[in-house]
């Protein structure tokens, strides 16, 4: 049955993107509901067609991830608000590789969400503004055997004219905000042996982990 | 599980809540909306929630864990996904009361709409043909509702053997096991079947995420503890809680001189 619904919904969806896309020249960026609700299928589509992720083959993960998602998020936002103020005061070097290394820890997390999906489908339930700033949630359900599971995305607009689209800045999954779970962590690990000491506990989490 | 159990006469048990709800609305000066997500957590149970979250950890690895895997290996799939069902049906109906008890009408109807589906057409619960009908499960439990009726969360709190909870939902845990599946039977044995049936269960459903949390914890208790306010949160606005600012840090130019007071937010 949610087979059958599939096509459809992947149908609207890329219809959508064109319509934004067309309509709305000004902008040249599909609206928040288009973007996650491209995302979401072209996820499912993969993950559907490719066994060894349907595994946690990581590597495929990181691939797929790296093609279909990371375009359109905006780690760097991510990374320096989980990290807090002394954001400020880490030098390129260590920004770059605190970047690095938080991604592959989410990617890890991402990849377990993966595995678990085997017939769901994904419908886009409403967009909320967030109150005095430019960004939205744009809140889903994921749909399978057993209770729906809610996965949101937090987007802002980034940049101006031609290069202006809207960027993925944190994900929720059933009601935990992935990047904003990181920042008492974070912070923790800052206060002990300040931004080197967490890129060292995130170096040798990711190490531990296999990458 | 056992010392609820013990927990016996309802009205002793139902008065231990009210005191526990109330002491809970006391600390957070019965505040209606729970303290935000976000920011340091207050946790003043710290050093006692990580000793019993170490033990919980211990005996999960000795005890639970292989229990629910030797269950996966030995018990063949239609027969989990039964039993599942049939406790999934039977929790639906205390989820159902406790919509009613927040005043959401229309999602209790449904959810006893699934309910009745679920017992009439899928053989007492064995087949979840309600959300292939569309029916979709909307848990809600007792913590829930208190959180709904104005009482706040309280302090977080790890539960023997229970796990992460709030001095809050403990209580409404309490309420919610004189509603679960193990006050069926009428002998104690058999009580306590159910109750052994219903841990093995929940702990199977989590068998699939593996140690994923071992993999991208950067501190096991506080990733855990703050994914369960922000979950628990999410739950009691029925998933659209007042947005958290998201804290940007805007890029200052990079002056690593400055000391760290000038990074104000």
């Amino acid at each position: 049955m949610f087979d059958t619904l599939f096509p459809r919904r992947a149908l609207m969806a890329s219809s959508l993107v064109a319509i934004a896309v067309f309509a709305s020249p000004a902008t040249a960026a599909a609206t928040p509901e288009a973007l996650v609700r491209q995302i979401s299928v072209d996820v499912i589509d993969a993950v559907k067609a490719d066994k060894a992720i349907q595994a946690g083959d990581l590597g495929r993960i990181t691939a797929l991830v790296d093609s279909k998602v990371m375009p359109s998020v905006n780690f760097e936002v991510a990374t320096r608000s989980a990290v807090g103020p002394q954001w400020r005061q880490a030098t390129p070097e260590q920004r770059a590789k605190l970047q690095t290394e938080f991604k592959s820890l989410l990617l890890r997390l991402y990849a377990g969400a993966l595995t678990q999906l085997k017939d769901q489908t994904v419908s886009v339930t409403r967009t909320l503004p967030a109150a005095g700033s430019t960004q939205v949630v744009v809140q889903t359900e994921v749909k399978g055997s057993g209770e729906p599971i809610k996965l949101d995305y937090r987007l802002d607009k980034a940049g101006e004219g031609a290069t202006a689209g809207w960027k993925i800045i944190d994900v929720n999954v059933g009601g935990i905000w992935l990047v904003q779970n990181y920042r008492s962590q974070f912070a923790g690990e800052i206060t002990k042996g300040g931004i080197d000491g967490l890129i060292n506990t995130l170096v040798e989490r990711n190490k531990a982990s296999g990458k | 599980m056992s010392t609820l159990r013990r927990a016996r006469p309802r009205i002793a048990a139902l008065a231990l809540v009210l005191t526990v709800a109330m002491t809970a609305g006391m600390t957070t000066g019965c505040a209606t909306v729970p303290a935000s997500a976000s920011g340091p957590t207050a946790d003043p149970f710290e050093s006692w929630n990580r000793k019993v979250f170490a033990f919980n950890d211990a005996v999960d690895t000795a005890v639970l864990k292989p229990v629910a895997e030797t269950y996966r290996d030995v018990v063949p799939a239609f027969v989990r996904t039964s039993i599942n069902n049939v406790l999934g049906n039977l929790y639906d109906v205390w989820s159902t009361a406790n919509h009613f008890l927040q005043g959401k009408f229309q999602s209790g109807a449904e959810m006893g709409m699934r309910v009745l589906t679920n017992t009439v057409l899928g053989g007492v619960g064995v087949f979840d043909v309600a959300t292939e009908a569309g029916l979709q499960r909307r848990s809600e439990d007792f913590g829930q509702t208190l959180g709904k009726w104005g009482v706040g969360s309280g302090p977080f709190l790890v539960l023997p053997l229970l796990g992460s909870s709030t001095l809050r939902d403990t209580a409404g845990l309490l309420v919610d096991r004189q509603a679960s599946p193990s006050v069926l039977p009428s002998a104690s044995a058999d009580r306590y079947a159910v109750t052994a049936m219903e841990l093995i269960n929940t702990r199977t459903n989590l068998l699939s995420a593996g140690n994923l949390v071992d993999s991208v914890a950067l501190d096991k208790y506080i990733f855990l503890r703050d994914a369960y306010i922000s979950r628990r949160r999410d739950a009691l606005y029925d998933g659209a809680p007042p947005m958290e600012t998201f804290e940007d840090i805007p890029d200052a130019p990079p002056t690593p001189a400055r000391p760290p007071a000038s990074a104000a937010r």
